[in-house]
């Protein structure tokens, strides 16, 4: 096979992984924080992908263009569930979140099932079906643009955390509850904005996935998945390490696919899964858990 | 009384009562005067991950009534049911339409969920028509009350490979090499184990160079078509599904390819969404696929009935077989003058219904239960419509070939 | 042995499970075959709840992939019974030593290197797709196209070849799930029941009084994957066909987990109880919908979905601590505290 296939595909895997590895982002920053496993995720994601479609579909409006409106949407949604119906899990055991999400992610399903129906729906951008040539290399430009989207929104979170008053205090709830009680935060209103923050981050991925993939109702549980086996491979509690995981995932799977048999190209996931949670639990770049 | 007791005895009267109540149900269900309308239980797949395609055979079903009455064929009453895409559903749902009544089922589409309703058919002894199920173990188990009025994986092969030579024939030209690319599900693999034995016998002009299988929940086929690209094979061949085809298609445009031909051996590229999400790339797919004889005149007569009540929907395989199962069942009441299960089925098994809507001399089953006779067309895209090109008896246009380049269709 | 059974346990319980006992053994009598269809479901859903309870609510490890060990029980016995003829009763043993081979090499995964809680169950679930896909590709086994048992005549009761009418089914199913209850309860007043009352209630002081906590778990692994495979070779003999892509499936291991969770972890009649209560939610919904003339795909899921909400938010422990409660049959011994968390 000639060698530019290769970089084809390893470059496509990157760009796609880009995308996950915000998804991912999104449930670290729930999961870091709030500890809540959120077995919705891939739900709120679909929920987010139907909004862009329904605005393509009605205005023509360009999903890249809406991202921030359907963001802040996803933003609503998920103060209002975190507020609402998940906080008082926080403490409960995982198998009791887990049915509540589960439930949740029930009911979204299929609802979205009887607002839009079963078929596949998707967004046909003027850009849909271009590509840029780079000597050898194509690159699909919907990726391009997506993968565009993925490291903005990410660098925008990065900074969010890093620099002001209210990402350093979810930071500090996250590395010590007890402290950040004791030095006064508002604890609850915090933990509903950082689940508010990780649903905002997915619907930002909702807009950029629907350039990507079709949306059907059942979408959601592979990639919430998908995001969980990112979160634990890059590291919880590690923003760069979602997104590296989300990069690492997307090409091993692109090359594993091309290298080997593509239907079973999701092995490959699963055994960098094993692996990682066998060897450096962690994650890649996580810290050492206590 | 204490309350322990009080509940105690509400639950065990509750439990009586229930079971009572069933089976004084079954008592009456069964037994319907000579003349009254047919029960028939259709099983389809209404939610779930199937739940398009089985509304899409609901179609089928809502315009067979005025066109059977026209045919002057006896009533049916519909006794629509959900499998949900589930097998364990799918039987738990026969046995309730069964208990309710019905006098004859049909359904699933799916082979599983079809496989297991089978089962409970043939114990309870009421015939079950299947409108559209591959698999081939289904009629080989020896069931005297199933029927499968739909081609099994190997015949829909064997009549891919000889259309496909008669087009070749006919533009007079074929590609040397292929890709042939599979879904990775129950029919794609169905139709990948059958590929070998039925190709040796083909004297295809071609060879195959690759196979690639992929995945049915995949969302990116990037990989899969730089794969086939590489092989330098000069056409596609695949099986696939309707979202991966507008998958493969988008890739196909991405990554700068037009194969000379696109063809098909299953659903997918013909498809209302396809044809109407891309537009004027849908041209040129070639598809080899159960269909309906254009030149009948009950398949007309079909067609006006949809296009009446869903003007922006093309007849398809789902609404065809669907509604051909409808027409047995009707047919067979006519001529065994009696809802009792054993005489239906004696009389399914004569069926001989040469007015029909698919392609082949008709309508007719052998000891297994099998429509052997069914022929598949070759069907192409064209302008947003569907013209038949392969077999000659049934054809209505001549192929265009080879594929229209993509990067030139505007 | 029935005495030591039975030691303990009030007489109102004994009398309530004779009675229940004596309904279901008279069911089919009077029921419809639809019925019983239902209530061979229900009775599965119990026991494989009941075969994942005791993982989850003895030892206290959340295993959200546990159709693993149903498809390869049923693969293993369906295999052996078309490819070599082997019935289904000589092939449950390979069917459980297999599912007890894997379960034990996921508990040694994950318990020698500390793997436990959501990772853990992410663990179980990778584990399951893993299965799912590599069976896809299993030629030898149908691969994605599907397994199929060769079906023979219904007229005729064959227990030794596990083919027959549902009745015959039904009472099949009934002795397993009667028998797992028994041997759960069993377990439970043993030795190790103790100890893994201790492990879930507190680990570290468990360990400091020398119970080897590593064993304790394994043993739960290896009798919860056995259990459950069993269920799956019956599944297999039942449905007579098998796909991977459905018996692997994560929404199968959800399904499965659903009875116990909401009948109530931890307790022995909670999946029971669980199953029974959603499946007659299940086709209440269904009959309601029906009744009402509402026929909207999906609707009944988001009832169910709401349902289940409701007994998560309000019956934290599940349907049967307090219904037990008000019923006066008092607490078991295996009761889970309510409210309290594992982190």
């Amino acid at each position: 096979m000639p060698a530019e296939i290769y970089l084809n595909v390893a470059v496509s895997g990157l760009l796609t992984g880009l995308v996950y590895g915000l998804m991912a982002l999104g449930l670290s920053v729930i999961f870091g924080v709030v500890r809540i496993v959120n077995f919705a995720h891939g739900e709120m994601m679909t929920i987010a992908m139907y909004l862009a479609v329904a605005l393509f579909s009605a205005y023509r409006l360009d999903p890249l263009a809406m991202l921030v409106p359907i963001a802040a949407v996803l933003f609503a949604l998920g103060y209002v569930m975190q507020r609402g119906l998940i906080n008082p899990f926080i403490n409960r055991p995982e198998h009791s979140q887990f049915m509540l999400l589960v439930a949740a992610a029930l009911i979204m399903v299929n609802a979205l099932l009887i607002a839009f129906g079963p078929d596949a729906r998707g967004v046909q951008t003027s850009y849909a079906f271009a590509s840029y040539a780079l000597g050898p290399l194509i690159v699909d430009a919907t990726k391009a643009y997506a993968g565009l989207a993925a490291v903005t929104v990410a660098a925008g979170l990065f900074a969010f955390f890093r620099y002001t008053l209210i990402g350093k205090a979810i930071r500090a709830c996250a590395d010590n509850y007890a402290g950040a009680l004791v030095v006064g935060l508002d604890v609850k209103r915090l933990y509903a904005l950082t689940f508010a923050i990780g649903s905002a981050c997915v619907g930002a991925c909702g807009s950029m996935m629907v350039l990507l993939v079709d949306v059907t109702p059942p979408l959601g549980p592979t990639y919430t998945l998908l995001a969980f086996v990112i979160v634990i491979t890059g590291g919880l509690g590690s923003m760069a390490g979602a997104l590296l995981g989300g990069v690492l995932i997307g090409v091993t799977e692109a090359l594993g696919g091309l290298l080997f048999t593509p239907s079973a190209k999701s092995m490959f996931t699963f055994a960098i899964l094993v692996v990682v949670l066998l060897f450096r639990p962690q994650g890649l770049l996580g810290k050492r858990l206590t | 009384m204490t309350r322990r007791r009080f509940v105690g005895v509400g639950l065990g009267a509750g439990l009586a009562g229930s079971l009572a109540a069933q089976s004084f149900a079954i008592a009456r269900a069964q037994g319907a005067a000579v003349g009254a309308p047919l029960k028939v239980g259709v099983l389809l797949p209404r939610s779930g991950v199937q739940a398009g395609i089985g509304q899409d055979c609901q179609r089928g079903v809502d315009i067979a009534p005025g066109i059977l009455k026209d045919l002057g064929l006896p009533e049916l009453a519909i006794m629509n049911a959900d499998t949900e895409t589930n097998v364990e559903v799918a039987r738990a749902r026969a046995e309730r339409l069964i208990g309710e009544g019905a006098q004859l089922i049909v359904g699933a589409f799916d082979s599983g969920q079809s496989t297991a309703i089978a089962q409970v058919a043939e114990q309870k002894g009421i015939p079950y028509v299947i409108n559209i199920a591959a698999a081939p173990p289904i009629t080989e188990q020896g069931y005297k009350f199933v029927f499968r009025n739909f081609p099994t994986a190997s015949m829909i092969l064997a009549d891919a490979f000889a259309n496909q030579k008669e087009i070749f024939a006919a533009v007079g030209s074929a590609p040397k090499s292929v890709v042939f690319m599979h879904v990775n599900d129950t029919y794609g693999t169905s139709m990948q184990k059958g590929i070998d034995a039925v190709l040796s016998k083909a004297d295809m002009p071609y060879k195959i160079l690759d196979t690639i299988a992929y995945d049915p929940a995949a969302r990116d086929l990037s990989v899969e078509v730089a794969k086939a690209k590489a092989t330098g094979a000069e056409a596609l061949l695949l099986v696939s599904r309707l979202n991966d085809a507008m998958l493969l298609t988008r890739e196909l445009v991405k990554q700068r390819w037009t194969p000379m031909a696109v063809l098909s051996m299953g659903p997918g590229w013909y498809e209302d969404q396809y044809l109407k999400t891309l537009g004027r790339l849908a041209d040129g797919p070639i598809s080899f696929v159960p269909w309906y004889d254009p030149n009948k005149p009950l398949s007309k007569a079909l067609e006006a009935a949809l296009a009446k009540a869903h003007p922006d929907v093309n007849l398809n395989t789902n609404h065809i077989y669907t509604f051909e199962a409808l027409l047995i069942a009707a047919d067979a009441y006519k001529r065994a003058g009696s809802a009792d299960p054993k005489a239906l089925a004696d009389a399914i098994r004569a069926t001989d219904i040469g007015n029909n809507v698919s392609i082949g001399p008709g309508i007719r089953f052998d000891a297994k239960g099998q429509n052997a006779t069914l022929k598949n067309a070759a069907i192409q895209n064209r302008g947003g419509k569907l013209v038949t090109i392969a077999p000659k008896s049934a054809a209505n246009a001549k192929p265009e070939w080879p594929l229209g380049p993509y990067d030139k269709r505007g | 042995m029935i005495l030591l059974l039975t030691d303990g346990v009030p007489r109102r319980v004994l009398k309530l499970l004779a009675g229940l006992s004596l309904v279901l053994l008279a069911a089919p009598l009077a029921a419809s075959d639809y019925l019983i269809t239902v209530l061979i479901l229900v009775l599965y859903f119990a026991y494989v709840g009941q075969a994942w309870n005791l993982m989850m609510g003895f030892a206290g490890q959340l295993s959200l992939g546990h159709a693993l060990y149903v498809g390869l029980g049923a693969y293993a016995a369906a295999a052996l019974y078309v490819h070599f003829g082997v019935g289904p009763w000589l092939g449950l043993w390979v069917a459980m030593a297999s599912s007890a081979a894997v379960g034990a090499t996921i508990g040694f995964l994950a318990f020698r290197f500390g793997v436990g809680g959501v990772y853990f169950a992410i663990l179980t679930i990778a584990f399951a797709e893993f299965a799912r896909i590599g069976f896809d590709h299993w030629g030898w086994l149908g691969g994605s196209a599907g397994l199929f048992l060769p079906v023979a005549n219904y007229a005729r009761n064959d227990i030794l070849t596990l083919r027959g009418s549902p009745t015959m089914f039904y009472y099949v199913m009934l002795t397993m799930t009667a028998a797992a209850f028994v041997l759960c309860h069993a377990l439970l007043r043993s030795r190790i029941g103790y100890y893994w009352l201790a492990i879930r209630e507190s680990p570290d002081a468990a360990q400091a009084l020398g119970i080897d906590i590593f064993r304790c778990k394994m043993v739960a692994v290896i009798i919860s994957a056995a259990m459950t495979s069993l269920g799956g070779v019956l599944f297999a003999f039942y449905y007579n066909n098998l796909f991977p892509e459905q018996i692997f499936h994560i929404s199968r291991s959800i399904e499965l987990i659903l009875g116990p969770i909401i009948g109530g972890i931890g307790t022995l009649a909670g999946p029971i109880v669980g199953a029974f209560l959603l499946s007659t939610l299940a086709e209440g919904l269904s009959e309601i919908m029906r009744w009402v003339g509402i026929d909207l795909p999906g609707i009944k899921q988001v009832f169910y979905g709401f349902c289940l909400l409701g007994v998560v938010l309000f019956l934290p422990d599940g349907v049967w601590p307090p219904l037990g409660r008000w019923l006066g049959l008092g607490r078991e011994e295996g009761d889970r505290e309510s409210g309290e968390g594992e982190r």
